[in-house]
């Protein structure tokens, strides 16, 4: 079999499996547990998105909020203002419209910031993307028909998990394939080094563009699929503490190493989550919660620099059982 | 060894995920107590409201059982932090109606928190009360349905505005006022547009609207813009967060009106410090006030005081404290904890004598109730005048 192929068949066995395992999931698991898992898999989605940015390209962006932010502004306000009482349509269909539109109108946002602003490096590349996320928040909180600062409210609750899960098996096998190919090289080449990049012919900016756009498409998808969860978003919602939560996802699960990202922002999503519930000497954590939270992060970096998977390679991790500690050389980590 | 540590570190963690993993279900079966949840901001942003509500819960209930409790039942609150954003409200508000099977739902001062709750609380069929959203929207949707299970004990923004507009017009004798609100609240915003609705309404001039941004620091620019239309007074509706500040610089700069404001700036926080002088002699709407001498109010205050360490309540305090009476109330009243019958006594709720007034629950759900205006002196918040409905 082709590689190729096979990369087909994983994709499809993840999208039964997100199927499969969504119906034993609904009926077993509380709501409560529900919102948590859908939680996570929309951190999830937001985190490998940046990930393709941040990790793959190297690109330091801080904006990505603001793009969830277009996401979930463009669907949200198309179900609930101008589709709100179209008839005839099904619900999926019309979700799955207001959700690519979200993530296109992101995706555009993203070229139109990402041609001028990607030129730049390292700490000016930061800058420009924290003032973008900025600017979308405060134009946002000043558009009297969104809401303005209250935000859009009553927004019908269309998100399940088969959506979330799905849309995220998508990006993971979107975002593995792209690795692969000349796309996927472009983006480490522009990552290592960029000089010795551009002096054998590869366009970096082109590259970074790219990847700035599939993240932002992707963001925006989360941004849809999380207003139609919360029922209520508001500009606030989108400021700079949740850029710096994915980015935190990012470099916590190893930039550059899906996987270790999508663990990692799972266990952040779920981490405060948790505290909620632990009682030590009869002193309840849930006030601490955010203190052991922040913990948490240091004592990662610390103990972790690399991230939770920084340089794990699960070939090379499955070979280490086969042949008995005889696999090859730790290589640089690609995945 | 940092590998060692590593290990040790995320078993610590994943243990500690597993090990709370199936506790909480286990509530459902106990019938000697009568659980009422509350999600609230004990954490974030604007944690000072959240936990002078959750004060002035705790006071209630410790009342109510000392008193023998609800149906011969004690009451026991369960409190779930939403670190005062959207995600976390709606994990709370879950967690409490499907996890710890909450009897009510009591929550939050953010307006947007609560419509993140509001929808939930009507999926599930538990009755809501929330202390003090003052949002139209948290009980009558944005189609004009009055949402069944949603119910607060504070008045709306529309009222508020409105005391404020009416106050300045007939007992200020204001012609030309300026407005400068926060931009980044909608509670602010709210209170503005009815108060410049009202006051214009009534023959009024709002001769200047500026607006500024939470967490600012540097007013000044908007400051100069008001002073130079000179005005007779300047409505604030923030949060005590920025006024202290706004009113500092507004006397640096010469501005000698009055300031006038909501429910938003009452916190002992307020006038501290340098912040006193520069608010001498300004108003604000607020619930209740601290002064009221009757037994009832002179009460709540002595006891609230001696349960928190000597703290003065504030307005979201006296909310939080009317808010579980009127739950308990409504409790005893249906004769049973059993959903639908309880919303539907909260719902017929009449007359209700609480800390805030008396509290009067309408078709719209909302608490039909009058506002006091205080007025700073000395640093204090003094009673000035009641404003009905």
């Amino acid at each position: 079999m082709s590689k190729k192929n096979r990369s087909y068949i994983y994709l499809l066995v993840g999208l039964v499996a997100v199927v499969g395992l969504s119906f034993p999931l609904e009926a077993s698991v509380n709501s409560y547990d529900m919102r948590i898992i859908i939680n996570i898999g929309i951190s999830m989605i937001l985190a490998a998105s940046l990930n393709l940015i941040n990790g793959f390209t190297g690109q330091f962006s801080l904006g990505h909020a603001g793009f969830m932010a277009i996401g979930a502004y463009t669907a949200s306000a198309l179900t609930t203002l101008v589709f709100g009482s179209a008839e005839g349509v099904t619900q999926e269909l019309l979700f799955l419209v207001v959700l690519l539109a979200g993530g296109i109108t992101a995706a555009i946002a993203g070229l139109l910031i990402g041609i001028p602003s990607l030129r730049l490096k390292g700490d000016y590349l930061a800058i420009v993307t924290l003032g973008f996320g900025e600017i979308i928040r405060v134009i946002l909180q000043n558009i009297e028909p969104l809401g303005g600062s209250l935000g859009i409210s009553g927004i019908p609750r269309y998100t399940t998990f088969i959506w979330t899960f799905g849309i995220l098996a998508v990006l993971i096998f979107i975002s593995e394939n792209l690795m692969r190919s000349t796309y996927g090289r472009g983006f480490l080449a522009t990552r290592d080094d960029e000089i010795a990049a551009e002096s054998v012919g590869v366009n970096t900016t082109k590259y970074k563009v790219i990847a700035f756009v599939i993240g932002a498409f992707f963001a925006g998808v989360a941004g849809g699929l999380y207003g139609h969860y919360n029922s209520l978003i508001r500009p606030l919602d989108f400021g700079f503490l949740k850029s710096v939560e994915i980015v935190v996802m990012v470099i916590l699960g190893g930039m550059g190493s899906t996987w270790g990202v999508l663990l990692a922002a799972a266990l952040l999503t779920y981490l405060p989550e948790a505290l909620r519930k632990i009682d030590l000497f009869g002193v309840s954590l849930s006030d601490f919660r955010m203190t052991i939270y922040s913990l948490a992060l240091i004592l990662l970096m610390i103990f972790r620099p690399q991230g939770l998977l920084g340089n794990f390679n699960p070939k090379e991790f499955a070979g280490r059982f086969k042949k008995n500690g005889q696999s090859k050389k730790s290589k640089p980590a690609v995945s | 060894m940092r590998k060692l540590l590593f290990i040790l570190l995320s078993g610590l963690l994943s243990g500690g995920i597993i090990s709370c993993g199936n506790d909480g279900s286990d509530g459902g079966e106990e019938s000697d107590v009568i659980k009422i949840g509350h999600f609230a901001s004990m954490q974030g942003d604007i944690a000072t409201f959240g936990q002078q509500t959750n004060n002035g819960m705790l006071l209630a209930v410790e009342e109510i059982n000392a008193a023998g409790g609800v149906l011969g039942k004690k009451i026991e609150l369960k409190t779930e932090d939403t670190r005062s954003t959207t995600q976390d409200a709606g994990l709370a508000a879950e967690k409490l109606i499907s996890q710890d099977k909450v009897t009510v739902l009591l929550g939050e001062v953010a307006s947007s928190l609560s419509l993140v709750a509001a929808p939930i609380a009507e999926r599930e069929k538990v009755p809501m009360v929330t202390p003090a959203s003052t949002n139209p929207e948290v009980t009558v949707d944005k189609n004009g349905n009055v949402r069944k299970y949603v119910f607060r004990v504070c008045f709306i923004d529309p009222f508020q505005g409105k005391v404020m507009a009416k106050f300045a017009k007939e007992n200020l004798n204001a012609t030309r006022v300026a407005i400068l609100k926060d931009n980044a609240n909608d509670y602010s915003v709210g209170l503005a547009k009815n108060f410049q609705e009202t006051f214009v309404g009534m023959g009024g001039e709002i001769i200047a609207e500026q607006a500024y941004e939470a967490k600012q620091v540097d007013f000044k620019s908007q400051l100069t813009a008001i002073k130079a239309m000179n005005p007779d007074a300047i409505y604030v509706p923030g949060y005590y967060t920025e006024v202290s500040l706004i009113a500092e610089q507004a006397r640096d700069l010469g501005i000698t009106a009055p300031l006038l404001g909501g429910d938003g700036w009452d916190s002992p926080e307020l006038t501290k410090g340098k912040f006193k002088e520069a608010l001498e002699g300004c108003f604000f709407s607020n619930h209740y006030s601290v002064e009221d001498t009757t037994a009832l109010v002179k009460s709540f205050t002595e006891k609230y005081a001696k349960m928190f360490n000597g703290e003065a309540p504030g307005a979201m305090s006296a909310l939080g404290y009317d808010a579980m009476y009127i739950v308990a109330d409504a409790i005893k009243r249906a004769g049973s904890t059993e959903a639908e019958a309880v919303t539907k006594a909260i719902g017929e709720t009449r007359d209700f004598k609480g800390i805030t007034g008396n509290i009067t629950i309408n078709s719209q759900h909302n608490a039909e109730k009058s506002a006091v205006v205080l007025q700073i002196k000395d640093g204090k918040f003094t009673y000035f005048a009641t404003v009905a409905p």
